[in-house]
C-alpha cells in the first residue's frame, strides 16, 4: 500500500468516527460557521465538528503544522477533500482568514505575526474582515485615501471603507491604508492588521436589494494601531493587496461551481437542480416541455461542467505558486455562470421564484429569490468583471495597457 | 483522472506540432485547393504520418497498432487542426478503424486493421442521408437474399467517400426509419457493382461524397457485427469520432486565437496598437476564457475514452458536452478571426479564411451544437 493509500484509509476511518451525523447533511445558511469571539452555534454539533477538525489542523489542511495547520501535501489535501465529499461532510469553518488573509500572511508576515494570527484562524477564534474598497476607490482601488500617520510607535488611522463584508461581526480587519501621499498611488499603500474593537472604529450595515446586509460601511476616527501590526514593508502593501485579491478571486470563482448533486444544492428536490425545477413547476414528467428553456438549461449545464473541469485543471497545473492570473479568468467566468444560473431558476420556477415573504411560498422558494438578487454582486465584488477582463488582457494575453500608453503621452 | 497531459503525451504533442508546422503547413492545403487535387490530400504527407505510426495510435497491438490510446490520437488531431491538415486520419482511422474494432469479427479485424495502420487500406463510413446529421434516420435498406444482401439507398456527406477502398455502409435490415433496432453495418468495396460515388466539393476543401446504391450485392460475410444490431457499436464509435473532431477543432480555434492576439499587438491605428482598445481586449479575454474551457473538456473527453471505469453513457455525455462546446466556441472564434483582422481577413491571400471554412464543416459533422445540447439533455433525463 502506498503512503497515500494508507493516508486515505486512516482519513476515512477518522472521518467515520469523528464527523457528527448532522454534519453529513446539506448545509443550511444559518448553520454556516464563521467563527470569531462572539460565535454562536445554532447546532451544537457544528462546534464539535469544528473543534475536531481544527485539532488536526484540517480546517487549513496545507498550512504548516508549526502554526497549527494540517501540514498536508497537495496530494494528501486532495485525498482529504475527496473523503470529506464522499460522506457529504459540511465545511467545518468558513472564513476570510482562511480564504484570503492566511495565505498572504504565510507568504509576507513575520514569524511573530504568523504565530499570533495563524493558529487563531485555523481554530476559528478570530473572525477577519477585509478593508479594501472606499467610497471613492472601487475598481480604481489603488486611489484609496484612508490614511495612517506614524505617531511614536503607533499609526493613527483616519478614513472610511465600504463594502466591508461582515465588518459588524468581525473581530479584526486587514486594511489597506495610505502611508505616503507624495508618490504615485500604487507606491504609497501599506497593509495594516488591527482589532475592530479598537477605539474609533464604527460600522454600519448596508441593506442590499436582496434585503440582507452582509456588507458594511466602516469608519476610522483616530484609530491607534501599533506599528508592529504592519504586514510586509511600509509602502509596499500594494503587492500584498494584489496577491490577496488573487486568493479572493479563486474563492469567489467557486460560486460558479455546482454544489453537491444539483445546480444549487439545497434540501428539496424541486429547487435543487434547474431541470428538476423546470419540470416540477410545469408538471412535466419526462422532459422539459418548453424546448427553448430546455436548450438554455442544457447550454448552462454544459458550460458549468466545462468550468468545473477548468477549475480542476487549474488546480492541477498550479504548482507551489498558488493562484495566478488565471484566477481572474475563473473569477470572471464563475460569476457570470452563477448569474446565469439564477436567471434560469427564475425562468424555471415562474412566479414562485418571485415571492418576497409569506405563506404562499416555500422557504426554499423565497431563498431562491434572495439568492438571485445576491448573485448580481458576484461580478462586482472582488473586482468587477470588467476589471477581470482587463487583467486577463494585460497579464495573460500581454496586450498593451491603454492607461499606461495614455500616461506616456 | 488528470486533466493535464502526461510527459509522454506532451512529447507526442510537441513532435506532432513540429511535424505539422514543418511538413503540412496551411500552404499545403492551399496548394491542394489551387491544383484541384483529385485525391484531396497530400500523399507524401500521409505517408510520413503512416511512418510516424499515427494511424496505429489507438489500434490494438495484435492488429499492428501501438495501443497508445485515444489520448495519443487526440493530441495528434489537435496539432493537425492548427495547420488544417487534410488526411485520411479522421475518416479511415478515427472513424473506420474504430468502427471495425468495435463491431468487426476477429477475422475481419485481423484481415483489415493492419492494412489501415499501414495506410494501404482506406476506409470511409457512410451514415447520413439528409443535410442534417441524424444517425437514427436510416432509410438505406439491406435485404437478405440467400447468402447475400442487396443494398439500396443514398448517402451524403461521406467523409473521404471517393478515395476509400472500402466503405462501411449503415443500412436498415428491418424496422421503421427512425428506430435504432434493425440497423446493420456492411463492408462494401468501393468498386462494387451498383455503387455510384460522386465527390462533392465542400467549402473546407475536404473530401466528401454522395453515394447511390442500386441493387448492390454483397456476401453475408461483409456484415459487420450482428444483423440488426449495428446501432450500439455505431453510437459508441460516433462518440469517439465526435471527441476526436472536438480535439481537432480545439487546435484550429487555438491557432486562430493566437493569430488574433498577435495581430492585435502588431496592427497600429490612431497611432497605437489596436490591442490597447478595451473593446477588443475584452472580446479577446472572453475568447481566451472560452478556449480554456474547451481545452479542459477536450482533455476530459479524450481521457474518458481511455478510462475503463467510464460507461458508454458516461462517454456519450462527455462526447455531446465536448462537441456542443467546441462547436459554439469555434463559431465565435472563427468569426472574430475575420472581424478582428478587418479587411485583410476577408482576402483569400490571407490564411484566416481557411479556418472559418473548416470550422463550419467540422461543426456540422456528426451533429452541431444544437444537436448535442438536445442529446445532452436527453442523456441527463430532462
Amino acid at each position: 500500500m502506498t503512503t497515500l493509500e494508507a493516508f486515505r484509509d486512516s482519513t476515512r476511518t477518522w472521518l467515520e468516527e469523528n464527523c457528527p451525523p448532522s454534519m453529513r447533511t446539506p448545509m443550511i445558511p444559518e448553520e454556516i460557521v464563521w467563527g470569531g469571539r462572539d460565535v454562536e452555534y445554532v447546532n451544537p454539533e457544528s462546534k464539535l465538528w469544528l473543534d475536531r477538525m481544527a485539532e488536526k489542523g484540517w480546517t487549513c489542511p496545507t498550512w504548516p503544522q508549526e502554526y497549527g495547520g494540517g501540514g498536508l501535501s497537495k496530494d494528501e489535501a486532495s485525498v482529504l477533500k475527496d473523503e470529506l465529499s464522499r460522506i457529504n461532510a459540511r465545511i467545518a469553518l468558513t472564513s476570510f482568514g482562511i480564504s484570503m488573509l492566511g495565505p498572504v500572511l504565510l507568504e509576507y508576515g513575520t514569524h511573530e505575526q504568523k504565530m499570533e494570527h495563524i493558529p487563531k484562524i485555523v481554530r476559528g477564534e478570530i473572525r477577519w474582515c477585509q478593508g479594501y474598497s472606499e467610497p471613492g476607490a472601487g475598481s480604481d482601488l489603488a486611489s484609496l485615501g484612508t490614511k495612517a500617520i506614524l505617531d511614536g510607535d503607533d499609526y493613527i488611522v483616519n478614513g472610511s471603507k465600504v463594502w466591508t463584508s461582515y465588518a459588524d461581526k468581525a473581530d479584526w480587519i486587514f486594511c489597506l491604508v495610505r502611508t505616503d501621499f507624495e508618490v504615485p498611488k500604487h507606491s504609497g499603500i501599506s497593509f495594516l492588521l488591527f482589532d475592530m474593537k479598537s477605539e474609533g472604529v464604527t460600522t454600519k450595515p448596508i441593506q442590499l436589494i436582496s434585503g440582507s446586509s452582509p456588507f458594511c460601511e466602516t469608519f476610522f476616527d483616530n484609530v491607534r494601531v501599533p506599528a508592529s501590526q504592519l504586514m510586509g514593508r511600509l509602502n509596499e502593501g500594494w503587492t500584498i493587496a494584489k496577491r490577496l485579491l488573487q486568493h479572493e478571486r479563486t474563492m469567489i470563482s467557486g460560486f460558479g461551481l455546482a454544489s453537491g448533486q444539483g445546480d444549487r444544492g439545497g434540501t428539496t428536490s424541486t429547487t435543487a437542480s434547474l431541470e428538476g425545477a423546470a419540470m416540477h413547476y410545469r408538471g412535466d414528467k419526462e422532459r422539459i416541455s418548453d424546448p427553448v428553456l430546455r436548450d438554455q438549461i442544457a447550454q448552462f449545464k454544459i458550460d458549468s461542467e466545462a468550468f468545473a473541469f477548468t477549475s480542476q485543471r487549474s488546480l492541477e497545473e498550479s504548482k507551489q505558486g498558488g493562484p495566478n492570473a488565471t484566477s481572474s479568468m475563473l473569477k470572471y467566468y464563475g460569476c457570470e455562470l452563477n448569474k446565469r444560473r439564477y436567471e434560469l431558476f427564475l425562468k424555471a420556477m415562474g412566479s414562485q421564484a418571485l415571492g418576497w415573504e409569506g405563506d404562499s411560498f416555500e422557504a426554499e422558494e423565497l431563498q431562491v429569490t434572495r439568492e438571485w438578487l445576491r448573485s448580481k454582486a458576484n461580478s462586482i465584488e472582488g473586482g468587477t468583471l470588467e476589471v477581470q477582463l482587463n487583467i486577463v488582457a494585460k497579464r495573460v494575453l500581454g496586450l498593451p495597457d491603454m492607461l499606461s500608453l495614455a500616461n506616456k503621452k | 483522472m488528470s486533466l493535464v497531459l502526461t510527459e509522454d503525451q506532451q512529447l507526442l504533442k510537441d513532435s506532432a506540432k513540429n511535424f505539422c508546422q514543418q511538413n503540412a503547413p496551411i500552404s499545403v492545403l492551399r496548394k491542394l485547393r489551387d491544383e484541384k487535387s483529385e485525391r484531396g490530400y497530400d500523399e507524401a504527407v500521409w505517408q510520413q504520418m503512416v511512418e510516424l505510426g499515427w494511424p496505429g495510435m489507438a489500434v490494438a497491438e495484435e492488429h499492428g497498432g501501438f495501443e497508445f490510446g485515444y489520448a495519443g490520437l487526440g493530441v495528434v488531431l489537435e496539432e493537425s487542426g492548427r495547420t488544417l491538415v487534410n488526411s485520411p486520419l479522421i475518416a479511415s482511422v478515427l472513424f473506420g478503424a474504430s468502427l471495425l474494432s468495435e463491431a468487426g469479427s476477429a477475422e475481419q479485424k485481423s484481415a483489415l486493421l493492419p492494412k489501415v495502420v499501414s495506410g494501404e487500406l482506406l476506409l470511409a463510413v457512410a451514415i447520413d442521408e439528409a443535410p442534417v446529421h441524424n444517425p437514427q434516420h436510416i432509410n438505406t435498406s439491406a435485404r437478405k437474399d440467400g447468402d447475400h444482401y442487396i443494398l439500396d439507398g443514398e448517402k451524403s456527406f461521406v467523409l473521404d467517400g471517393h478515395i476509400a477502398n472500402k466503405l462501411i455502409i449503415v443500412a436498415r435490415t428491418e424496422g421503421d426509419v427512425e428506430s435504432t433496432a434493425g440497423v446493420s453495418l456492411f463492408l462494401v468495396d468501393s468498386d462494387a457493382q451498383g455503387l455510384d460515388i460522386q465527390r462533392t466539393l465542400m467549402v473546407d476543401n475536404r473530401n466528401a461524397a454522395r453515394l447511390t446504391l442500386q441493387q448492390v450485392k454483397v456476401p453475408v460475410e461483409s456484415l459487420l457485427g450482428g444483423e440488426g444490431a449495428g446501432f450500439e457499436a455505431l453510437d459508441r464509435v460516433l462518440d469517439i469520432v465526435r471527441i476526436g473532431v472536438a480535439a481537432e477543432m480545439l487546435g484550429s480555434a487555438t491557432e486562430v486565437f493566437e493569430r488574433i492576439v498577435d495581430y492585435l499587438k502588431q496592427r497600429e491605428q490612431f497611432g497605437v496598437q489596436i490591442g490597447s482598445f478595451q473593446a477588443l481586449q475584452h472580446r479577446a479575454a472572453e475568447m481566451y476564457s472560452e478556449l480554456e474551457l474547451c481545452k479542459s473538456v477536450v482533455r476530459a473527453a479524450v481521457g474518458a475514452l481511455d478510462d475503463d471505469s467510464k460507461s458508454t453513457e458516461d462517454r456519450a455525455k462527455m462526447a455531446s458536452l465536448a462537441k456542443a462546446k467546441l462547436c459554439e466556441v469555434s463559431e465565435l472564434i472563427s468569426n472574430e478571426g475575420i472581424q478582428m483582422h478587418g479587411g485583410i481577413g476577408m482576402t483569400d491571400e490571407f490564411d484566416i479564411g481557411f479556418f472559418i471554412k473548416r470550422a463550419r464543416a467540422a461543426q456540422q459533422f456528426l451533429g452541431d451544437a444544437a444537436f448535442h445540447r438536445n442529446r445532452y439533455a436527453s442523456l441527463h433525463n430532462f
